[in-house]
């Protein structure tokens, strides 16, 4: 039992001698990152293949103190080993790459920009090429200019032979020489405040966007840039009644635009073209609809047109560039829009316009074009005169 | 006379931006203005290249289709150039320009753009040649002193060239089939419809 104890006491000292003398190479120290690796070793020792040391000589060493061999030396043959050639890179200067103008071709295909890096403050700068430009540039003298002025000059013509073809729409009943209040002084105010600003908004729009074939040859280059600069001034300084009054607008007659049962059956009747007059609210379904596309589209055209006037804000040209298209294709129909306002507000529609400028209409137009809101007008009234609850005088 | 356009050998510019520089002394232009500029794409990544890009002085140029109040005129050279005192600032060929040319002093009201800056070719603008007026509006008029733009001329490697189309064309495509590769001239397809693949 001791001798086996014994010899287990020689054999762990045998191991752990080996140990040591492992963990103690020479020069360096256990633990370095010489002795670690974080990789597993390869080599010939490893079990790995190739790696070992070419010999020079395939001759058979002499045993230590013996004569060398008088054979002659051979030189041992290259082992077999199917290596690849490894080709050399082609230059660094040979990049190569996709040629410029297929990439041009591409990006102009799918709407996009030439991006790169720039060492200036500008970064908006990076954008190399962007062939999208030549595709704004048919938005505005094309389409814009093309279909704007069909559009805009079609409703004209189309007013026009409105007017003359069926005339004004009539009082039928006569005037009563009775009237009834229909604008409040804000209402009017904040009207004619939005009215004016639109009306400068586009004519100065138009100006910019049809001045240089219409004016330009007229009035000369200089006069045509003064004219053209002091516009955009007037353009961008009077953009700020308009929104203030689109919110005064919003916040005074949202609860009167509310859509109602009243207006689908003023449009099943047939709006405007129907016989007689279908019952309306205070604004008939025509209205509203004039009243909601105009708030809609003068946001629209505020936030677009804002966006266009600190260009720092959108530091980026494909932004700058729908925000363009949005600005100008809604300021066009809206333009078209308001000149059918204009019409059947004024000499389109007799009594129509002492509403918005005295604030009183004629009785029977009231009853005419808006009789629901008539009979609520007069309830009202009636209810004020005379309280539900009121007793005659002296009845206590 | 010649048809004056830029070639930009994005295999020898090394982005030294000596032509940004060179244009922004010979012209006194504002800070903030930059004529030209170098762009790297894939930057950092194999594949990277440089290119110099001002206004390329299109055929067809998109800038005077668009300009609202059409202060753009060509040269008998074929540069496209501006009438400063016509131009009302609107960015409308800031839109246009697929190179993105045009540069405003922001000096006009609510950040507002001011008169657009661009490349002249070194040719200054309307007015009399090589005046002070001309000089304070447009910088040096270099093409009236038989001089070539001095970005080009001052340019290193010879990546930036100017002058005639057809000549550096020439060069550059002699310079393709010497060292057997070439990514083509950039921005000439949009500007000239013209491509110069070797």
């Amino acid at each position: 039992m001791t001798a086996v104890r014994a010899l287990g006491f020689l054999l762990l000292l045998a191991v752990s001698g080996v140990a040591l003398a492992q963990q103690q190479a020479p020069g360096v120290p256990s633990g370095s990152p010489e002795v670690q690796s974080s990789a597993p070793e390869v080599g010939a020792g490893r079990g790995g293949t190739n790696n070992s040391q070419q010999p020079t000589s395939s001759e058979q060493q002499p045993a230590t103190g013996q004569p060398r061999s008088a054979a002659p030396e051979g030189i041992a043959p290259r082992p077999a080993v199917p290596v690849a050639p490894i080709v050399a890179p082609p230059p660094f200067t040979a990049r190569g790459g996709p040629d410029a103008a297929d990439v041009e071709l591409e990006e102009a295909r799918r709407l996009g920009v030439v991006r790169g890096m720039v060492s200036i403050p500008n970064q908006s700068a990076g954008i190399l090429v962007q062939p999208v430009g030549r595709d704004w540039r048919s938005w505005r003298t094309t389409v814009l200019t093309i279909a704007g002025a069909i559009l805009v000059l079609g409703t004209t013509a189309l007013l026009a032979g409105l007017f003359f073809w069926k005339g004004p729409t009539r009082i039928e009943a006569g005037r009563s020489g009775r009237s009834i209040a229909r604008y409040t002084w804000l209402e009017r105010f904040n009207h004619w405040m939005v009215a004016t600003s639109f009306v400068i908004l586009g004519l100065t729009g138009l100006n910019i966007t049809f001045g240089v074939y219409v004016l330009r040859p007229v009035v000369g280059p200089e006069a045509f840039t003064a004219l053209t600069w002091w516009g955009q001034a007037a353009h961008q300084f009077l953009s700020f009644p308009f929104v203030i009054g689109l919110a005064g607008m919003l916040a005074v007659w949202a609860r009167d635009n509310w859509p109602t049962r009243v207006d689908v059956a003023w449009v099943k009747a047939g709006g405007p073209m129907a016989k007689g007059h279908p019952p309306a609210g205070r604004f008939n379904a025509a209205q509203k609809a004039l009243f909601w596309f105009q708030v809609g589209g003068g946001v629209a055209a505020a936030v677009t047109g804002y966006l266009l006037m600190a260009p720092a804000v959108l530091d980026n040209v494909t932004s700058q560039q729908i925000a363009h298209f949005i600005h100008g294709a809604m300021a066009m129909v809206m333009i078209a829009v308001i000149l059918g306002h204009i019409y059947i507000g004024t000499i389109g529609t007799e009594g129509a316009l002492e509403g918005m400028s005295t604030g009183r209409v004629d009785f029977n137009y009231a009853r005419e074009h808006h009789s629901v809101w008539v009979e609520e007008q007069l309830s009202e009234a009636r209810r004020v005169v005379a309280p539900p609850d009121a007793r005659a005088a002296g009845a206590d | 006379m010649a048809r004056l356009k830029f070639l930009c050998d994005s295999d020898r510019c090394i982005e030294c931006n000596a032509c940004v520089t060179a244009c922004k002394n010979e012209h006194e232009v504002p800070w903030g203005i930059n004529r030209r500029r170098v762009v790297t794409l894939n930057d950092g990544k194999p594949g990277e290249r440089s290119i110099s890009m001002a206004c390329m002085h299109c055929t067809d140029a998109p800038c005077a289709a668009v300009c609202p109040v059409s202060c753009f005129y060509g040269t008998a050279d074929a540069l496209v150039l501006h009438d400063k005192d016509l131009c009302i600032g609107c960015g409308y060929c800031f839109y246009a320009c697929p190179f993105g040319a045009p540069q405003y002093p922001k000096v006009g009201n609510f950040g507002g753009r001011g008169k657009m800056d661009k490349c002249t070719y070194c040719a200054g603008g309307p007015q009399q040649d090589n005046t002070p007026v001309e000089y304070m509006q447009y910088g040096s008029n270099r093409i009236a002193e038989g001089k070539l733009p001095l970005c080009a001329e001052m340019c290193s490697t010879k990546a930036l060239l100017a002058g005639d189309g057809d000549i550096i064309a020439g060069i550059y495509k002699e310079r393709v089939q010497q060292r057997g590769f070439g990514s083509g001239a950039w921005g000439w397809r949009t500007a000239y419809k013209q491509e110069l693949s070797v």
